[in-house]
């Protein structure tokens, strides 16, 4: 952290408390009674499918949208307080730069805003610059700035009056695959560095995990699942969550008793994860063994995947044929007769 | 852009392309060029325009003339710049008919509204007539909605995440406003700060009627040396002056526009529906003076239309139209509707047929001849109407081309002014024609002229007549020009109210406030029609 006077003051004591949120456009509820906590330096990476109300969420946090419930920083209800006065940050999707001023002048806004002096405004802006690796970019102007660059530059506006909270609305939406994971790792870097607490929005889930510690899944307005991002991944409690978060395995609890499985009585469903399946030969070598564990399949379909390839297979089982999917860097043929072993631990209880 | 359109080949298609240069370039060199030259010439070989320039009177003609234009357009913005961020920003109801009043003031006749702020002043007891207030009022209310149209439409275009964006950085509403939104808004509104004053500093119906005879500006100067002292030498002095300054404004208000930086826009808002009592007030008072001063002054000249002397109300004032013993007039009142009717149709005709080809020259052809033509054909439009009338009747009214007493002299002129308007509408429309249809046809076995014809054409022959109803209303509300060449047997109707409205007489008085509703009336029916068959823009309006 910088020598520099925070224009922000207490940003470490308290942290984000949302309570019972809820925002309404006419008759469609796009937050439904939401409920968050962020302490100060954690974050939060806020995910779900597009349309579950995550951007609405945000701005009604940072103010720009009305809405019913509370916004709390430590004990301080900020429900009322002005967007302008919130101290919360919040990084746009577009970027959204003024593209009338250059990249120090965007940065430098908020400093302005907050009353920060010439001098110490230009030492903070070199200091963001530096920390995004855009150092020498202080006098570009925006249209000249590539995708990367300019999500740099909005970050490095975001960052540089040090909000007590930063909210970012899928600020690597707009990049590709390379660079979007290139800047991910950047981004929890500088957010790890700068302390303040975060919350990402994304619907990508890779990028979910690349940035944040703890993982909020989104479903029509509601929360449906939060906690550290291994644990929600291993176990992610209900259908729309496994699915959301890439399992394939999910299975009804008939088919996963039929396979073996012991399952609960109340599940609704089971996840088993790429790691309980093992291949462990060929049907013609090891012969039809079957038994606690074993099962023998039948190939259905290769997708040459790069690296991987998706194997579907087809599972014999005594409720008849079961698809399951698998990745494997060495695929066998379609039609060939396979023997899986499953690791019972590997697989995660779904509850509706 | 023309250089991805099919160019016309072939001999045939050499030969046509010759044509539809040469007949808007004839056109236009015989009905302008040829007649501004001549205005021109004689003030330069006069050599008065220098004597003219130094004299006291000029300066303070030239004075009075710029800053009520500034004025008129400081007003403008004022009232216009809160009703453009309702238009762009709130999904306002009845948007309909909000889009046909922001067209309203732009086919108004100039004596129309001249005629409203008198019937305003002399409801109102403020005294308006003859007073530089009572111009700066019509100004306004003829101007605002050009600041709506051009800043509301940008505005609209503006990603509100930057001054979203703004707001999370701590900036209050008006910091925003000051820091974000104005910069971003600026070319709009050079452009539209430069239009208001260039109609303002050429304004003439309204400075004729509302001002009087005791505040000239070099517009109506020009007239009252060339037509009321057959000071010829004097008025192609001051035009040229005129000219002078208008290229001067031209040259600034483009160059203040290109340097504001235009902005690039990735997601254009949405306008929001007004949800909260708070927003629905702010979105009344924004557009509460826009529509205020458009509708007050026109409802009063409706109004004292109907008003009988000595109190009430009646259709006497209709009825003096036919009288032939009207003072003022050689004719009755009620032919300079005929008169006008007869002139706006011809002038239609002429406007689209001209205005047609130069638009389909503009659009299909390769060579930089379409574009010039595309910009001589503008230039009418920011000439002042005086000096193109004072123009044709110097050039055209002695040999070789004596049109002088011929009717056809006012509908040219009045087609002149309609043409640029025919090409805008038809360049935009034939501009807006999705290429991939056109591709979509040819691929389907369609030839280039066929395609013109099954998916150019419809779309052409639409925006054509979206111009053939801008033309026909600004003919008909045509003053500048048409007060050089009306015939005193022949008064179009601004040129009947305006000899109406110079009497002292109460009931001459309510005959023009009569002929005004009847303009009125007509222009608002070309209004109509304009919107009906209008396509909606990107706006949506």
């Amino acid at each position: 952290m910088s020598a520099i006077g925070s224009p922000v003051g207490e940003a470490g004591v308290g942290g984000l408390c949302v309570e019972d949120l809820t925002v309404r456009f006419g008759s469609v509820t796009a937050v439904d009674g939401v409920t968050l906590a962020v302490s100060p330096g954690e974050i939060v990476a806020l995910v779900g499918p597009s349309g579950c109300g995550k951007s609405t969420l945000l701005r009604a946090v940072a103010g720009l949208q009305p809405a019913d419930g509370r916004v709390l920083w430590g004990d301080v209800d900020l429900s009322t307080e002005r967007v302008d006065r919130r101290r919360f940050g919040l990084m746009f999707q577009d970027h959204a730069l003024f593209a009338h001023r250059d990249v120090a002048e965007n940065v430098a806004f908020g400093l302005r805003m907050a009353g920060v002096g010439a001098d110490d405004r230009a030492l903070r802006i070199r200091e963001v610059l530096d920390l995004v690796g855009l150092a020498t970019h202080g006098d570009r102007s925006i249209d000249t700035l590539s995708g990367g660059e300019a999500q740099r530059v909005a970050l490095a506006r975001s960052l540089a009056p040090r909000p007590r909270l930063l909210m970012l609305d899928e600020p690597l939406g707009s990049l590709d695959r390379t660079l979007r994971d290139r800047l991910a790792v950047d981004l929890r870097r500088i957010l790890a560095s700068s302390g303040t607490a975060a919350i990402h929005v994304t619907h990508d889930q890779e990028e979910a995990y690349a940035v944040a510690d703890r993982l909020v899944v989104m479903r029509d307005g509601r929360i449906e699942r939060d906690g550290p991002v291994a644990e929600v991944w291993a176990d992610p409690r209900t259908e729309f969550v496994a699915r959301f978060l890439g399992h394939h395995n999910v299975l009804e609890p008939e088919t996963a008793r039929a396979l073996g499985f012991p399952v609960p009585r109340d599940a609704s469903g089971l996840v088993v994860r790429e790691s309980a399946v093992t291949l462990v030969g060929h049907d013609r070598t090891d012969g039809p063994e079957s038994g606690s564990g074993r099962l023998s399949a039948v190939v259905a379909d290769v997708r040459f995947r790069g690296a991987i390839s998706r194997v579907e297979l087809s599972v014999e089982s005594p409720a008849g044929p079961v698809s399951l999917a698998v990745h494997r860097s060495r695929a066998p043929a379609v039609g060939e007769g396979v023997v899986l072993r499953f690791d019972p631990g590997e697989v995660a209880v779904l509850r509706s | 852009m023309d250089r991805d359109r099919p160019a016309l080949i072939s001999v045939r298609g050499l030969l046509l392309r010759a044509t539809v240069v040469a007949v808007p370039l004839a056109f236009f060199a015989l009905f302008f060029a040829y007649p501004v030259g001549a205005v021109v010439f004689r003030g330069a070989t006069e050599g008065s325009v220098l004597e003219v320039i130094r004299r006291p009177s000029t300066i303070r003609l030239l004075w009075f003339t710029s800053w009520q234009a500034a004025v008129s357009t400081l007003l403008a913005l004022a009232v216009g710049l809160p009703a453009a961020w309702a238009v762009s920003r709130v999904d306002l109801p009845g948007k309909r008919l909000l889009r046909a009043f922001l067209i309203v003031p732009f086919v108004l006749p100039t004596l129309v509204v001249g005629a409203a702020v008198q019937a305003l002043s002399a409801w109102s007891g403020l005294g308006l007539d003859g007073t530089v207030a009572g111009i700066l009022v019509a100004h306004t209310m003829l101007n605002a909605a050009v600041v709506i149209r051009i800043v509301g439409g940008s505005w609209s275009l503006l990603d509100p995440s930057a001054e979203e964006a703004a707001r999370t950085l701590g900036a209050s509403r008006a910091t925003v406003l000051r820091e974000v939104t104005l910069p971003a808004l600026a070319p709009a509104l050079w452009s539209a700060a430069g239009i208001v004053f260039l109609f303002c500093f050429t304004s003439f119906g309204v400075i004729l009627t509302v001002g009087g005879p005791g505040l000239p500006t070099i517009e109506t100067e020009i007239w009252r040396q060339a037509v009321q002292r057959t000071d010829f030498s004097a008025a192609a002095a001051l035009s040229v002056l005129q000219i002078v300054v208008v290229v001067a404004l031209v040259v600034v208000t483009n160059a203040l526009e290109r340097r504001a930086q235009s902005v690039t826009v990735r997601r254009p808002a949405k306008p929001a529906p007004a949800r909260s009592w708070r927003r629905r007030s702010a979105v009344a008072a924004a557009l509460a003076p826009a529509v205020v001063l458009l509708i007050v002054p026109l409802g009063l000249l409706v109004e004292q239309s109907f008003a009988v002397s000595g109190g009430g109300h009646g259709l006497a004032n209709y009825r003096a139209l036919r009288d032939t013993s009207a003072g003022g007039l050689f004719v009755p009142a009620a032919e300079a509707i005929g008169n006008s009717l007869t002139a706006a149709v011809w002038a239609t005709a002429v406007a689209v047929l001209v205005g047609g080809i130069a638009a389909a020259a503009v659009v299909y052809s390769r060579s930089r001849t379409g574009r010039m033509l595309d910009v001589a054909l503008m230039v009418p439009l920011g000439t002042s109407a005086v000096t193109i009338g004072f123009g044709i009747l110097l050039a055209l009214g002695r040999p070789p081309l004596d049109l002088r007493s011929s009717w056809v002299i006012v509908p040219l002129a009045q087609a002149l002014v309609g043409t640029p308007f025919v090409i805008r509408t038809s360049v935009a429309g034939l501009r807006s024609v999705d290429r991939r249809q056109q591709e979509a046809a040819a691929v389907l076995g369609a030839t280039p002229s066929r395609v013109r014809l099954t998916v150019d054409l419809p779309v052409a022959a639409r925006s054509l007549l979206v111009g053939a109803a801008f033309a026909f209303a600004v003919s008909l509300g045509e003053f500048g020009a048409t007060s050089f060449l009306a015939r005193p047997d022949r008064p179009t109707i601004p040129v009947a109210m305006f000899r109406l409205l110079g009497r002292p007489s109460e009931a001459l008085h309510g005959q023009a406030m009569a002929l005004g509703v009847v303009l009125a009336v007509l222009s608002l029916i070309s209004v109509m029609a304009i919107e009906r068959l209008r396509p909606t823009d990107r706006l949506g309006w």
